[in-house]
């Protein structure tokens, strides 16, 4: 027994001091129980791990499950609280804990001048606890639990500057898209449930692997597509990915933790869970990879042109989920883990390091306004330039190693997929330099006075850019081979290389366009206005959700549910009662005469019915 | 058929009576009217074997109540009713819709009544003192007392009513 | 003279009837008349026609309850009219009419 439940119940207590009390509480204090709770949390996963002998090569084949109590007992339904920890959990535990300390330690400098201080990291440890709960669940409920959890925080932290209507909009937004999410999820639970019999890890996925492979669709692949649904509405996939950048107007710590490296992978975590369904239904793997590759381009595409430093990374995070489904689908799920994790060093690094930007700047965030930042701030200059180059797979980085990985998968399953891919990888590589050399080189541009951050900021940056540079040398697919067979078989010489040969032209490309010849792309972009437009903005998407579903379900709720049903029916009917009960109270006011004689009329009516009553009675 | 005579005599006058008593204007002539009443139907209960119910009703009823009316009427120096102004047509079909009525009942009446013996002068035994006063002491000694102490109240209700405040 | 021919003994139906057409009476006067002492007069006539009733059924099962139960109600009857006077006494005092419609302030 590790006592595996400390983990998340130390950012639940952190939550719990901090909300509670925290309005009383010092800054200091207020930072020693966040950063406290979930670094404690963090060496509690060290410890528990080593026990376990993770970290020995040979340790944790078998999953370590710990079992609390019996939350449901309804026929044959048994739902249980347990733990378990096994290799793919090791690794998620480790980014959770590992990189939820860098940022809550980032967040004490960052949020340093913001009212409702203990409000954020009450919440911020809120999130910890829930997203804890959801990689160590064993059963889907427990899971789903964690996942709405989660979702919750989300939105919180988003509307976290709470008097900004924009900030409401884009926390609301980002609910109810993935609460679209959530009910597919929830259905596929119930289909669980029915096949299966239980929701526990354990017996599910051993019941799975006895199934045989469904080709034409049937109940697995509506299981298998139904968590794809919940999927991408929490890893802002196509088509419930419209929450994602509108969420960047939450505080930079929180699109850091909760939209590049945590939350947004839960999907992708619970797709690799559930890889013994997935690999029973390859029409659903099949869709998987589509819908991945898909988003991945689309959104790259997107943020070719934007112009909010966080918007361009936000739109990143969305494409680089697509590569990472793209390497579920294709049924390498181990390759679709180790690029959460390189993403998570690199987008959390990249975010923070916008954080560490905007805060120079007092707040500033279009790139129009940067430039030649190199000189004033070098070291977030540095570290981003470390974030650039792992997302742009420049080879010996973090993100050359998954990200090629995944695209030698996408290769062994569908070629187009893998040129794409490609393509892709050139179009990320040309918009992070192209924001990178926007912000930093040049002449400033804007008229606020730049200064360096602090170092309760840049120390955890630093870190992250170690991470990004050397992480790739961590071989997490071999780590994960018991649980996710590695594929064998020799592929093509180009395919290993030409993700980084197009890299190399993204970077060269947004060099000569944004450093070299600066009036370029204003040009192009009038050349190619239309397109332009079309790009910049995002392809009128929200303006087609809008349209096609906001708006209808907004009237329709209005006219007929306000209106018809809640105003007249059943208002309607409540005081219909009334007014039915004032009626008959008003006639009946009229027995009530005062005149003796009346009463005595009614009286003989009365007789006189009861007399006809009886009469007939005896006559019949 | 003495017996049907005499019946049809008595209730003649009691119906007679009764209907003066509705349709006459002075308290004094209803009153004395709803004496006529009392008197018939006290026959009739002699027909009908009560010997103490018709000396009761003559003393009680026709003796005891009636001249507590009449002394009220006398004392209230009440005069003839006002006569309403009253549509005609109520007038004409109010009668007929009496008669009607007495008409539906008396043939349900008819109806629901097993057949039985008629009366005869002197068939029934039992309505003599003697059995009243046995079965009031015996079988229904209860309600005997509790009427006793209905009167009790019923005399310190009318004293307290009826009586002059005082000053 | 045409030969009438009547029953040897009284149907019984003949007081039930005779009841009904007094109790009916005593319900009219009751309704329609507007002297207080007169509608008195008309629940002392109801009374009385219920009294026939009860004497004519203690006939039929040769039994005495009938006479004890008639004799119940004069008591009763007397009682309350003594009660009732006194209360018309009372309502002449203090508003001088006799009129049954003039005592209407339970009105509404």
């Amino acid at each position: 027994m590790q006592q595996l439940w400390l983990i998340p119940l130390l950012p639940l207590a952190g939550f719990a001091l901090n909300g509670l009390f925290g309005r009383r509480f010092s800054k200091t204090v207020i930072n020693a129980i966040a950063v406290g709770s979930v670094l404690l949390a963090f060496l509690w996963v060290l410890k528990s791990l080593n026990s376990l002998g993770a970290f020995s090569g040979g340790g944790l084949e078998v999953p370590h499950v710990e079992h609390y109590f019996t939350w449901i007992q309804s026929g044959v339904l048994n739902i249980s609280v347990d733990f378990a920890v096994d290799r793919l959990t090791a690794v998620m535990l480790l980014i959770v804990t590992g990189i939820g300390t860098l940022i809550h330690i980032y967040a004490v400098g960052y949020m340093a001048h913001e009212s409702g201080y203990y409000r954020f990291f009450a919440y911020l440890n809120l999130f910890m606890f829930f997203m804890l709960t959801l990689v160590l669940a064993q059963n889907f409920l427990l899971l789903f639990v964690g996942w709405e959890g989660v979702g919750l925080c989300s939105y919180l932290l988003i509307g976290f500057y709470f008097s900004e209507k924009f900030a409401t909009d884009a926390g609301n937004k980002a609910f109810i898209v993935n609460r679209i999410g959530d009910f597919g999820f929830s259905l596929a639970i119930f289909l669980i449930a029915i096949h299966f019999g239980s929701l526990d890890f354990g017996s599910v996925f051993s019941q799975a692997k006895n199934l045989p492979i469904e080709t034409s669709p049937g109940w697995i692949t509506a299981i298998a597509l139904l968590l794809l649904v919940g999927a991408t509405g929490k890893s802002a996939q196509i088509p419930l990915y419209v929450w994602l950048p509108d969420a960047m107007a939450g505080p930079t710590p929180v699109s850091a933790l909760i939209h590049a490296a945590t939350m947004v992978t839960a999907g992708v975590y619970m797709v690799a869970r559930s890889s013994s369904i997935f690999l029973h239904s390859p029409m659903a793997l099949e869709i998987v990879t589509i819908i991945g590759i898909a988003t991945a381009f689309f959104a790259a595409t997107i943020g070719l042109v934007q112009n909010d430093i966080k918007k361009v990374f936000a739109y990143s995070t969305v494409s680089q989920l697509g590569y990472m489904f793209v390497g579920l689908g294709t049924g390498a799920f181990s390759a679709g883990i180790f690029h959460v994790m390189t993403h998570a060093f690199f987008k959390a690094l990249l975010f923070l390091g916008a954080g560490s930007v905007i805060h120079a700047l007092s707040g500033e965030q279009d790139l129009r306004q940067m430039g030649g930042l190199a000189r004033k701030i070098p070291i977030t200059c540095v570290v981003l330039l470390c974030a650039s180059l792992a997302i742009a797979g420049v080879p010996g980085t973090s993100g050359y190693f998954s990200k090629d990985l995944i695209l030698e998968s996408a290769y062994q399953y569908a070629p187009w997929i893998y040129w794409v891919g490609v393509l892709t990888a050139g179009m990320t590589a040309f918009y992070v330099f192209r924001a990178f050399f926007m912000a930093f080189t040049g002449e400033y541009r804007g008229n606020k006075h730049p200064h360096e951050s602090p170092f309760v900021m840049w120390g955890p940056l630093a870190v992250l850019a170690a991470l990004s540079l050397g992480g790739g040398f961590i071989n997490i697919p071999k780590y994960l081979e018991p649980m996710f067979p590695l594929s064998e078989g020799t592929l093509p010489g180009f395919v290993a290389l030409t993700p980084a040969v197009f890299g190399f032209a993204g970077i060269g490309l947004a060099y000569i366009l944004y450093v070299l010849a600066p009036g370029l792309p204003e040009s192009i972009a009038n050349a190619f206005r239309p397109v332009y437009t079309l790009l910049y903005n995002k392809y009128f998407v929200d303006e087609a959700y809008d349209s096609a579903v906001v708006n209808p379900t907004i009237d329709g709720s209005r006219s007929l549910l306000w209106r018809t049903i809640d105003a007249g029916a059943i208002d309607g009917t409540v005081n219909g009662v009334g007014k039915t009960a004032r009626s008959i109270g008003g006639v009946l006011r009229h027995l009530q005469s005062g005149y003796i004689r009346s009463y005595a009329g009614w009286v003989v009516a009365g007789a006189i019915l009861v007399v006809i009553v009886m009469g007939l009675k005896g006559v019949m | 058929m003495v017996d049907a005579i005499l019946f049809l005599l008595f209730a003649a006058i009691a119906v007679v009576c009764a209907i003066n008593l509705v349709v006459q204007t002075h308290p004094i002539s209803s009153a004395l009217s709803l004496v006529g009443v009392m008197g018939a139907l006290a026959l009739i209960y002699l027909q009908l074997g009560g010997e103490f119910i018709a000396a009761a009703q003559l003393i009680v009823y026709a003796g005891a109540i009636m001249v507590l009316f009449i002394f009220v009427i006398m004392l209230l120096n009440a005069g003839k009713e006002r006569k309403l102004p009253r549509r005609l047509w109520v007038t004409y079909a109010g009668v007929p819709l009496l008669a009607g009525f007495i008409g539906v009942a008396a043939f349900v009446i008819e109806r629901m009544l097993p057949p039985s013996p008629g009366a005869k002068f002197g068939a029934m035994t039992h309505g003599n003192p003697q059995e009243i006063g046995r079965s009031l002491f015996q079988v229904y000694l209860l309600p005997f007392e509790v009427t006793s102490v209905l009167i009790l109240i019923a005399i310190l209700g009318a004293v307290v009513l009826a009586s002059k405040e005082v000053e | 003279m045409p030969e009438i021919s009547l029953p040897q003994s009284v149907p019984l139906t003949w007081y039930l009837i005779l009841s009904a057409i007094l109790f009916t009476l005593g319900v009219a006067g009751f309704l329609f008349r507007r002297n207080v002492i007169t509608v008195f007069m008309s629940i002392e006539l109801m009374l009385n026609a219920v009294n026939l009733s009860f004497v004519t059924f203690s006939y039929k099962y040769k039994q005495v309850d009938g006479h004890i139960f008639s004799f119940f109600v004069m008591v009763v009857a007397a009682a309350e009219a003594a009660v009732g006077l006194a209360i018309i006494l009372t309502i002449f005092k203090n508003r001088q009419t006799l009129e049954i419609d003039e005592v209407s302030s339970l009105k509404n």
